[in-house]
C-alpha cells in the first residue's frame, strides 16, 4: 500500500496531466457534426502517431551491438512514421473534399 | 539549455494537438486544424532527434533514425495519396495498426533492457520492487499496442473484403477467457518477477495479438468504422504508456488526448446508429442464424418493377424529387451521372434534393464526400430529420443503392437486427423508386419491406447505366 501511495506521489505530475487530458479530450470533441466523424477519427489517428517519439528514443539509445534494439527500433520508427505521415495526409485528403462546401 | 528548448518544443506540440483536434470538429476550420497538429508533431520529432538527452548522452544512430523516417514518410504518403476515397477508413485502420505495432515494439525493446544473463543462454529479467510500475507500464503498452495492431489489421481486411465475418458459438466467452488469461499472466509477471519472465512476456504478446484478432473477427463490416475508432483510442493509450515510460510529456498528452477523444467519438458514432457500443461489439449480427431464418419466413410478397421510360416520366412531371444515395451509388461510381440527373430535372422545373442518412454507405460522411466529388451543392444535402419532415410532401423518392437506411423494419420489427436504428421514412412520399442491381439483401443481410410496399417500384440495373438512360430519356421529354 505504501509503495502504491509513494508511486502516486512520485508521479503526481504525470497523473495530473493524464486526468486533465482526459477531460480536455472529451471537451474538445463536444459537438461534432456526424459528417466530420471520419476525418476527426483520421486526425486523431495521426496525432497518436506521437508514439514515434518513443521509437526515436529507442533507436537513438540502442548500442551498436544490441541487434534486437537496432532492428526492432528501426521497424518501430518506420511504422510510427507511416502512422504520422500517412495519417495527416489522408486526413487532409478527406477534408479537401469538404473545402469547397465550407468556404461560402 | 538544449533540454529546455526540447521542453518548449513538447509544450508547443501538446498545445497544437489540443487546438488541432478542437479545430477538426469544426467544418470551416478542420483543414487548418490538421495542419496545425502536423506542424506541432514535426517540431516534437525534430526536437527529440537533436535535443533529447539522457544522463548527458544525446541520441545516436542518426543514420538509422533518418533512414527509418524517410522510408516511413514515403510509404505513408504514397499509401495515403493513392487510396480511393471509398477506401479511406481501411487506410485509417492500417495506419492505426502501424501505431499500435510501434508501441508494442517499444515495449519489447524496453523489456529486454531489463534482462541480463544469469544462466548462460537464458536471460533472466530482474527488477527491483520499486520498478514494478515501470514493468507494469511496459506490459500494458505491449498488450494494448498488440491488440490494437492485430485488431486494426483484421478491420482493414474486413473493409477490403479480404476477411470474412467469422464467429463460433461461445466466441464471446472465449474472448473473455482469453482476456482473463492475459491479465492473469501480466499480474504474475509484474507482481511475482518469476524466472521465466521473458517467456511469459512473449506468451502475453502472442495472446494479445490473438485477442486482437478474435475481438474484431465477429463484428460486421458495416460496424467497422466504430471498431476502428475504438482501436484508435486504444493506440492513443498505448502511446501514453510510452509517455509514462520515458516521462515524455508530449507522448502522454497526445496519447491520452486521442484515447479520451477517440472513446467519446466511438460513443457518438454508436449514437448516430442508435445502437449501444456493447451491441456493436458483442451483439453484432450475432443472432445471424435466428434472424435470417425469421426474415426468410416472412412473406416475400410481390414487388413492382418499373422501366426507365416510366421512371423518367414520373420524375420529370414531379414537383419535388428527393434522392437517397447509398453504398450502391458509390460502388457504381455513379455520383457524377447522378448530378447530371439532378441538373436535368431542375432544368425541367423539378425541385431536387438529397436525403443523407448518417450511416449510409460504409462510413459516416461517405455520401457527403461522394456527392462533393460530383460538385453537388452543399445546400442540396438534407440531414435525416429534415428529410423525414419533408417526405410526405415529396412526389418521388429515388433510392440509389441504399437499402438498410430505408428499411421500415427498423421501426416495426423488434426481431430485426436493425431495429431501433433511425431511418429515412421514404414510405411517406407519394412514390418510391428503388434502384438496385437485384433483389439481393444489403449489408444487414435482411429483406427490405419497403420494396414490397404499394407505393414502391423497383428499377433494376447498375446505377451508372440506369442514371445515364434516365438522363437520356428525360432530355427527350
Amino acid at each position: 500500500m505504501q509503495t502504491f501511495l509513494d508511486w502516486i506521489t512520485q508521479h503526481q505530475q504525470i497523473i495530473y496531466i493524464v486526468i486533465l487530458m482526459i477531460f480536455v479530450g472529451i471537451e474538445v470533441i463536444g459537438h461534432v457534426p456526424s459528417v466530420l466523424h471520419t476525418p476527426l477519427m483520421s486526425g486523431a489517428n495521426a496525432i497518436h502517431g506521437v508514439v514515434i517519439i518513443g521509437a526515436i528514443i529507442v533507436m537513438g539509445k540502442a548500442e551498436q551491438d544490441n541487434y534486437l534494439a537496432l532492428i526492432l527500433g528501426f521497424l518501430a520508427v518506420v511504422l510510427g512514421t507511416i502512422n504520422v505521415v500517412g495519417g495527416f495526409v489522408v486526413t487532409d485528403r478527406m477534408l479537401e473534399m469538404f473545402k469547397k462546401k465550407k468556404e461560402r | 539549455m538544449e533540454l529546455n528548448i526540447l521542453t518548449l518544443c513538447y509544450i508547443i506540440a501538446s498545445v497544437t494537438f489540443i487546438i488541432g483536434l478542437k479545430m477538426l470538429s469544426n467544418p470551416a476550420k478542420a483543414r487548418t486544424g490538421n495542419l496545425v497538429a502536423a506542424a506541432g508533431m514535426t517540431i516534437a520529432i525534430i526536437g527529440t532527434i537533436f535535443l533529447y538527452e539522457e544522463e548527458g548522452q544525446k541520441l545516436g544512430n542518426y543514420g538509422w533514425i533518418f533512414g527509418g523516417i524517410a522510408i516511413g514518410a514515403i510509404v505513408g504518403t504514397l499509401a495515403a495519396k493513392k487510396v480511393k476515397m471509398t477506401a479511406m477508413p481501411e487506410m485509417v485502420s492500417m495506419f492505426n495498426g502501424m501505431g499500435g505495432a510501434c508501441a508494442a515494439l517499444i515495449s519489447i525493446v524496453e523489456f529486454n533492457h531489463l534482462a541480463f544473463p544469469v544462466v548462460p543462454g537464458w536471460d533472466q529479467v530482474v527488477y527491483p520492487a520499486a520498478a514494478v510500475g515501470h514493468v507494469l507500464i511496459i506490459v500494458l503498452g505491449l498488450i494494448i499496442g498488440s491488440v490494437s495492431f492485430a485488431g486494426s489489421m483484421i478491420a482493414w481486411g474486413k473493409l477490403n473484403g479480404k476477411v470474412k465475418d467469422f464467429s463460433f458459438k461461445g466466441q464471446h466467452l472465449f474472448n473473455i477467457v482469453l482476456l482473463l488469461i492475459i491479465l492473469a499472466l501480466s499480474v504474475y509477471l509484474v507482481g511475482w518477477m518469476p524466472p521465466q519472465a521473458k517467456l511469459i512476456f512473449y506468451i502475453i504478446l502472442a495472446l494479445a495479438l490473438l485477442y486482437g484478432v478474435f475481438f474484431v473477427m465477429p463484428i460486421g463490416g458495416a460496424d467497422m468504422p466504430v471498431v476502428i475508432s475504438l482501436l484508435n483510442s486504444f493506440t492513443g493509450v498505448a502511446a501514453a504508456c510510452g509517455g509514462f515510460l520515458y516521462d515524455n510529456k508530449v507522448m502522454l498528452t497526445g496519447g491520452i488526448l486521442v484515447g479520451a477523444a477517440g472513446t467519446l467519438l466511438t460513443i457518438l458514432m454508436c449514437k448516430a446508429m442508435n445502437r449501444s457500443l456493447t451491441n456493436v461489439l458483442i451483439g453484432s449480427f450475432g443472432g445471424g442464424g435466428a434472424t435470417a431464418a425469421a426474415a426468410g419466413k416472412k412473406e416475400q410478397g410481390n414487388f413492382k418493377e418499373i422501366s426507365v421510360s416510366d421512371s423518367a416520366v414520373l420524375l420529370s412531371y414531379a414537383n419535388r424529387v428527393y434522392i437517397v444515395p447509398g453504398y450502391g451509388l458509390a460502388v457504381a461510381q455513379a455520383q457524377h451521372v447522378c448530378h447530371d440527373l439532378e441538373k436535368m430535372l431542375e432544368s425541367k422545373g423539378v425541385e431536387v434534393k438529397y436525403a443523407i442518412h448518417p450511416v449510409a454507405g460504409r462510413m459516416p460522411g461517405h455520401m457527403n464526400v461522394l456527392l462533393a466529388e460530383a460538385d453537388v451543392p452543399y445546400e442540396k444535402l438534407l440531414e435525416m430529420e429534415q428529410a423525414n419532415e419533408e417526405f410526405p410532401s415529396t412526389d418521388v423518392v429515388l433510392v440509389l443503392g441504399a437499402n438498410d437506411v430505408v428499411n421500415p423494419a427498423a421501426k416495426t420489427d423488434p426481431a430485426s437486427p436493425i431495429y431501433g436504428m433511425p431511418i429515412l421514412d421514404v414510405e411517406l412520399a407519394k412514390h418510391v423508386i428503388v434502384n438496385k442491381r437485384s433483389m439481393k439483401p444489403g449489408y444487414a443481410g435482411i429483406e427490405n419491406e419497403l420494396f414490397f410496399q404499394k407505393k414502391t417500384s423497383m428499377l433494376f440495373g447498375d446505377a451508372k447505366k440506369v442514371l445515364q438512360d434516365l438522363v437520356g430519356e428525360i432530355k427527350n421529354l
